[in-house]
């Protein structure tokens, strides 16, 4: 059964895909302000998974070199650390939208899409 | 919260886990984990705190006046790292041409200016996460 | 009826997306395009030169501090971004402030 072997090597890659298809179906389908932003955050998950996991190797070590020992092939070190200032950037992206909706709740009383915009065009017909 | 079993154990649990924080911060050029995940390992421990005794109890263990200090201290500290590198040996942030001890790979006591980097990130991630969390939940008095 | 036809443009993404990727190579081996020269200077001089055993903190802090300095001001940038949308309006009724509490 070669197809679920090959199945079984891309498994990371394919989590990594159905995690960004799940957020997107997410932010088109919800009509709730926080569920969007809660959907863009699983895509930058999705993303994240998907570029660490290609620096695996074939029998690689993980990036800790005991100064003892000698040779031994490891791991690619390179994308968890540009990952890492990624993950703090989307994490900064999704405070502050949080923080947007906290304001907006307040003004218009509702967090649903579709209200807002029939109220925001409310106002602009009596202007 | 008003449960007395959660308090009675919280209260227990969080020194623990600073200190597990501060333990992965200091050990991030030994081991994994690092600036990043210590810090947020401290900071997730101000938000237990929060979450089970309330926020008036909270704002007097973390205040305002601390948390300017926390984010301000954490870049001045970095920066000043880097300004140190930069008046010894010409180039901005560098490690062995400034003089900093190099020591022997695997020690506590080794790779120079790396774990006063990781103090300063880790500092700077748990003020961060608590300031966000203090700022998202406060309720307005009017 | 539009959830439905939603649902169904985005089983066929996930299908060309995952046909594409089974294209890919499962696991590589260390002639992979991504284990270039840069990986080999980090993976076989940086206990020498920075004293670290660690690669990946080596790398983030030693050879790359540059952007973990910027990454900082990141996090600076938005705590400044949420304080100035929900704290001026948060204080209404005292003017004399709590410097002292």
């Amino acid at each position: 059964m070669s197809f679920f072997q090959s199945l079984l090597d891309h498994i990371n890659y394919l989590g990594a895909v159905a995690l960004f298809v799940i957020g997107l179906f997410t932010v088109v389908t919800h009509g709730n302000l926080i569920k969007r932003i809660m959907g863009i955050n699983i895509m930058g998950t999705g993303i994240f998974l998907f570029f660490v996991a290609i620096g695996n190797v074939t029998g690689g070590l993980p990036p800790i070199i005991d100064p003892a020992e000698e040779g031994g092939t490891f791991i690619n070190p390179l994308p968890s650390v540009l990952i890492l200032t990624g993950i703090v950037v989307v994490v900064s992206i999704t405070v502050y939208s949080l923080s947007l909706v906290v304001r907006i709740y307040e003004t218009y009383g509702t967090t649903d899409q579709d209200e807002i915009a029939k109220m925001i065009r409310e106002e602009n017909d009596n202007d | 919260m008003d449960d007395l079993i959660v308090k009675t154990v919280v209260r227990i649990i969080i020194p623990f886990v600073q200190l597990f924080g501060i333990y992965i911060i200091l050990h991030g050029h030994v081991s994994p984990g690092g600036g990043f995940a210590g810090g947020t390992l401290i900071g997730t421990s101000f938000i237990l705190y929060t979450l089970v005794f309330g926020i008036g109890p909270a704002k007097k263990k973390f205040s305002h006046r601390m948390s300017e200090f926390a984010e301000s201290g954490g870049i001045i500290l970095y920066l000043a790292i880097g300004v140190v590198g930069m008046v010894v040996a010409g180039s901005f942030l560098t490690n062995a041409e400034a003089g900093f001890p190099l020591g022997e790979a695997g020690s506590l006591l080794s790779g120079g200016m790396i774990p006063l980097l990781m103090i300063g990130i880790g500092i700077k991630v748990a003020s961060t996460m608590v300031t966000l969390f203090h700022t998202l939940i406060e309720e307005e008095t009017s | 009826m539009r959830k439905k036809l939603t649902g169904f443009v985005f089983v066929a993404l996930f299908a060309i997306l995952s046909i594409n990727i089974m294209r890919m190579p499962g696991i590589f081996d260390e002639t992979a395009p991504a284990y270039n020269e840069a990986t080999r200077h980090y993976l076989e001089q940086s206990v020498e030169e920075t004293g670290a055993v660690n690669v990946i903190a080596a790398v983030l802090t030693d050879y790359r501090a540059f952007d973990t300095l910027g990454e900082t001001i990141v996090l600076f940038t938005a705590i400044v971004a949420v304080v100035s949308i929900l704290r001026p309006f948060a204080k209404k009724k005292d003017p004399v402030g709590d410097r002292n509490g």
